[in-house]
C-alpha cells in the first residue's frame, strides 16, 4: 500500500511538473545556440516563469517519493512502473498542452500500460 | 528558420544523452537508497536521520549529478519538440534500467516481468515514429 502511494505520487507529481516545466520552456522559446553561456541563459530565463518553479516544485516531490521506494523496492521494479507516466503524460499533453496525440501514440501508451500491468505481476 | 534534418538531428543527440544519464542516475539512487537502508516507520525523527544519511551517500550525489545532466538535455529538448513525444521516446531508457538493475545491482527479474519491460520498450518503439512536434512553435 505505502509503495502504491509513493509510485503515484512519482508518477502524478512527476508528469505533472513535466507538463508546467513544458510549458515555461514553450513559452521560452525554441533553443538554438548550444554555447554554455547560451544554454545558461536560457536556463536562467526559464526560472523567472511561475510555470517553471511550480513544475520544479512537482518534480522535487516526485523526486523524494522516487527516492522513499527505491529504499524498500528494486530499481528494476520501481522504473519500469513510473513509465505509468507516458499515459499521464500524453493525456497531459493533449489536455493541458494542446498537442495532438495521434491513434499511434495512444496504441503505443496502451501497449506501455500492459507492460506495466506484466512488470507488476511478475514482482509477486 | 530551423532544418527538418536539423530539428531531427539535435532532438536525436539530445535523446541519446537523456538515455544514456536517466538510467544511469535511477541505478546510482537505487543502490544509495539501499545502502541507507528501509525503515517501516516514517517517523520525523527517523526522517530526519534517513535524510543525513541520504546527505552523505557518494551513490545519491552521483545519481543527482547524473539526473541532473539529464534534466538540463530534457529542457532543451523541450523547447522544440513535443511533450508527449519526448517522454515516451526517452523511455528506451527503462530497459537499461532494468538490464543494470540485473548486472550491477544483482537484482532478480522474473521472466514475466521481463517480458513486461520488453512490451513497455516496444510501446516506446510504436510511440517513437511520431513526429518530434505537432503544435506551432514560437
Amino acid at each position: 500500500m505505502r509503495e502504491a502511494l509513493l509510485l503515484f505520487l512519482v508518477v502524478v507529481s512527476g508528469t505533472g511538473g513535466e507538463i508546467c516545466v513544458t510549458r515555461a520552456m514553450k513559452h521560452v522559446g525554441e533553443v538554438k545556440d548550444f554555447r554554455p553561456l547560451a544554454v545558461a541563459r536560457v536556463i536562467l530565463r526559464a526560472m523567472k516563469l511561475p510555470w517553471m518553479w511550480i513544475g520544479i516544485s512537482m518534480m522535487a516531490l516526485a523526486f523524494f517519493s522516487l527516492l522513499a521506494v527505491l529504499s524498500i523496492e528494486n530499481v528494476s521494479f520501481v522504473v519500469p512502473v513510473t513509465a505509468l507516466n507516458y499515459a499521464a503524460g500524453a493525456l497531459g499533453g493533449k489536455f493541458f498542452l494542446g498537442e495532438r496525440v495521434t491513434p499511434r501514440r495512444w496504441a503505443g501508451v496502451l501497449i506501455v500500460c500492459i507492460g506495466v500491468t506484466l512488470v507488476w505481476l511478475g514482482k509477486r | 528558420m530551423t532544418s527538418r534534418a536539423g530539428l531531427h538531428f539535435k532532438t536525436y543527440c539530445m535523446l541519446l544523452i537523456m538515455i544514456v544519464f536517466a538510467p544511469l542516475g535511477n541505478v546510482m539512487l537505487g543502490k544509495g537508497m539501499k545502502n541507507v537502508g528501509t525503515t517501516a516507520i516514517w517517523a520525523p525523527s527517523e526522517l530526519f536521520h534517513i535524510a543525513w544519511r541520504v546527505f552523505m551517500s557518494g551513490y545519491i550525489w552521483l545519481g543527482v549529478a547524473s539526473l541532473l545532466t539529464f534534466f538540463v538535455a530534457y529542457m532543451l529538448i523541450l523547447s522544440w519538440a513535443d511533450f508527449s513525444y519526448v517522454q515516451p521516446a526517452s523511455s528506451v531508457a527503462l530497459l537499461v534500467v532494468a538490464l543494470l538493475g540485473y548486472f550491477y545491482l544483482g537484482e532478480r527479474i522474473s521472466p514475466l516481468h521481463w517480458a513486461g519491460i520488453v512490451i513497455i520498450c516496444l510501446g516506446v518503439f510504436v510511440v517513437g515514429n511520431t513526429p518530434p512536434r505537432t503544435t506551432e512553435g514560437h
